[in-house]
């Protein structure tokens, strides 16, 4: 019997262990899949064309270019590169208040009459209308939008994903926003983390060890919504008064808050690691005339140096991946940062903030899985280069 | 070890006896959902306490997710009403006329967009084209629309709210937000943010005005009339930037939505729209 239960458990072991990591795989697959067929596809709304005069010679418009028409900022087709001519732009609603309603009929079948004769009127006009409305009509041409490129998505400066009547998708700066607000916050985190960890584990008596430990680990289970606040009515307005600016929530407010929240989670990993350093080791070094400091610096530090890095990179974890706090407190505009007092948008606050009205297997829903692709390659980047450097340490 | 798969056998018993009971429940007609926009949700939560009390029989549930997840749940039949804050968009009618759904759309009560600046600001009023400007990124500085010499910083809701929405078509004439516009992801952190920044501007609803900051005169007819928004501007429709909040649902369901729909049109239902912050329709 005993044995009988024995197999089944290891059976049952087994068999966890192995769908776990199927269904993690299935998971990348899914975000892959996702995130690579949004590349290729056209940045118009599905179902949505433009069109305009037979005889313009422009045939094929930049996400930008069109972005740029419909916020009145581009007047004339010479700057796209065509001819010098007049450029205005109609949609249904525009159509509707200039013929009236009636004329365009009760299911607006008449819709593609009234657009060839507006097009005939004004050549440089630009129409977006639904592709339903012009089945079978001829007298205009179809304008297409340049496809969705990796290039493009990589190293666009500007993300209006739901922008009409084409989404323009560029991930620089939500790129850079991520990287920049990360970095600095284990730059902030680290000498501090190491400093309490090794005061935890080396110079503290045990009483107060025994108090600050436990409170330590408390910090780490608090949600990180409730830092995002904190950081929002405490950080923000503090850093605002301090350095004189404008805007209070910066990437610098970002990286402080992710700093707070990363430091219990680098003590005490890096605390452990220091306590696993073996009790000869440093009682032999005390007798050989070290002393205390020289000890840590020379036999701990080092000994306990790829548990240190562990922690460093589950610190980056967390500052590469929350999202709550730093959607709270950085502002989120998603503009190219070029300094750390200026608010900055990172890839896990846009896909949490914008998968609300992405529409399921849209255009905008697939750019945010591509987003997340991106975010999935940077961690396992990360996690490369650490173990890289902490086995070439374990080597020596 | 015998305890344990004991135990783990009697936990997966009650599992499926819940799973069991879950299916009855569903199975009852009188069982009611929503879901949809943030900004209706506290409406909807008000009324279906109400409306339980008097029709202990009936369950609602309503969540919340944004006036885009309503819609989308409408057209995968995963709701019975929506909740939305804006004008359904062209691309969800023709989804819904795919999937052969003749959506009704009730407006339940209106709500009124307040456009707020830091109280110590000295502009009190502005032009829609103003507005438009200052959101789009031409109008840089307060000065240049005679306030002091101080950078604007615009505050707005994120891309998923139907209010952000709402403001694009029919404030800033269907032109896009400036990149550099900070986007929050609430209205209370709009709130909190605008209150502590000297330079700021935004827009929340009615319900959301406070001591500190400060609603501004708006003018839709290039500057010779401003109003103010409060509940009785907002009523008699001369604060311009109001809209209407509505329940989208399939005229198939008519006969389930019917008594919900007339208890939140009724008069007691008009009250609790009072009471939650907006402007009763009737």
């Amino acid at each position: 019997m005993k044995r009988f239960i024995e197999q089944f458990v290891e059976l049952l072991i087994k068999t966890s262990g192995y769908t776990t990591s199927i269904i993690v795989l299935l998971i990348v697959v899914f975000l892959f899949k996702e995130g690579i067929s949004f590349l290729g596809e056209s940045p118009i709304e599905h179902s949505y064309t433009l069109i305009g005069h037979e005889d313009n010679p422009v045939s094929e418009l930049k996400d930008l270019e069109i972005k740029n028409v419909f916020d009145g900022k581009i007047t004339n087709w010479k700057v796209m590169g065509g001819e010098d001519l007049p450029l205005s732009h109609f949609e249904l609603s525009d159509l509707e208040s200039i013929y009236g309603k009636e004329a365009l009929g009760k299911d607006l079948e008449f819709t593609h009459r009234f657009a060839v004769k507006l097009l005939d009127s004004l050549p440089g006009a630009l129409l977006f209308l639904p592709v339903s409305l012009l089945k079978d009509a001829k007298g205009f041409k179809n304008i297409t939008a340049e496809k969705i490129t990796l290039v493009h998505f990589l190293s666009g400066r500007e993300w209006f994903p739901t922008s009409k009547p084409s989404a323009v998708f560029g991930a620089l700066p939500l790129l850079l926003g991520t990287l920049v607000v990360s970095f600095f916050a284990i730059l902030l985190a680290l000498p501090f983390g190491l400093a309490g960890s090794i005061y935890l584990a080396e110079i503290a008596d045990m009483r107060i060890r025994n108090i600050l430990k436990p409170i330590i680990e408390l910090l780490s289970g608090i949600p990180s919504v409730v830092y995002g606040f904190f950081g929002l009515v405490i950080i923000v307005p503090w850093l605002q008064e301090m350095l004189q600016l404008p805007v209070g929530e910066t990437a610098l407010a970002g990286s402080v808050v992710l700093a707070i929240m990363a430091l219990p989670t680098i003590i005490t990993v890096s605390e452990d690691a220091i306590r696993t350093t073996p009790r000869a080791m440093k009682e032999a070094s005390l007798a050989l005339g070290a002393s205390h400091w020289q000890t840590i610096r020379k036999v701990i530090l080092p000994y306990a140096s790829s548990g240190i890095t562990a922690a460093v990179i589950l610190g980056i974890g967390r500052a590469i991946g929350e999202t709550m706090a730093v959607l709270m407190v950085t502002g989120n505009a998603a503009m190219m940062p070029t300094s750390l007092t200026q608010p900055v948008r990172t890839i896990p606050a846009t896909i949490a903030a914008e998968l609300g009205e992405a529409s399921f297997g849209g255009q905008h829903f697939k750019a945010l899985f591509a987003l997340g692709c991106m975010l999935f390659l940077i961690t396992l980047a990360t996690n490369f280069m650490v173990e890289r450097v902490s086995s070439k340490r374990k080597l020596k | 070890m015998k305890k344990i798969i004991v135990s783990l056998f009697a936990l997966s018993l009650l599992f499926a006896c819940n799973g069991g009971q879950k299916g009855s429940q569903e199975s009852k007609s009188n069982n009611l959902s929503l879901k949809g926009s943030d900004t209706v949700l506290p409406l909807g939560q008000a009324t279906l306490e109400q409306f339980m009390k008097t029709n202990p029989g009936v369950s609602i549930s309503v969540v919340g997710g944004g006036s885009g997840t309503g819609v989308t749940a409408l057209i995968d039949g995963n709701t019975d009403i929506a909740m939305c804050s804006r004008d359904l968009k062209g691309e969800e009618k023709l989804k819904l006329k795919e999937k052969g759904i003749d959506a009704v759309v009730k407006s339940v009560a209106v709500d009124a967009l307040a456009v707020i600046v830091h109280k110590d600001n000295k502009v009190d009023q502005l032009t829609r084209e103003q507005i438009e400007k200052i959101f789009t990124g031409e109008i840089k500085n307060w000065k240049e629309v005679g306030g002091e010499d101080a950078e604007i910083v615009v505050y707005s809701r994120e891309n998923s709210s139907g209010t952000y929405e709402f403001f694009k078509e029919h404030v800033m004439d269907k032109k896009n937000y400036a990149s550099t516009v900070l986007n929050m992801p609430a209205t209370g952190a709009i709130v909190q943010s605008v209150s502590q920044t000297k330079g700021a501007i935004s827009y929340v609803g009615l319900a959301y005005l406070n001591a500190d900051t400060k609603a501004l005169k708006v003018s839709y007819d290039q500057g010779a009339t401003f109003t103010g928004p409060s509940m009785e501007s907002a009523k008699d429709k001369t604060y311009p930037i109001s809209r209407p909040l509505f329940y989208i649902y399939d005229s198939k369901s008519e006969a389930k939505v019917k008594a919900y729909l007339d208890f939140c049109l009724s008069a007691e239902g008009m009250k609790i729209v009072e009471t939650v912050g907006y402007i009763p329709v009737q």
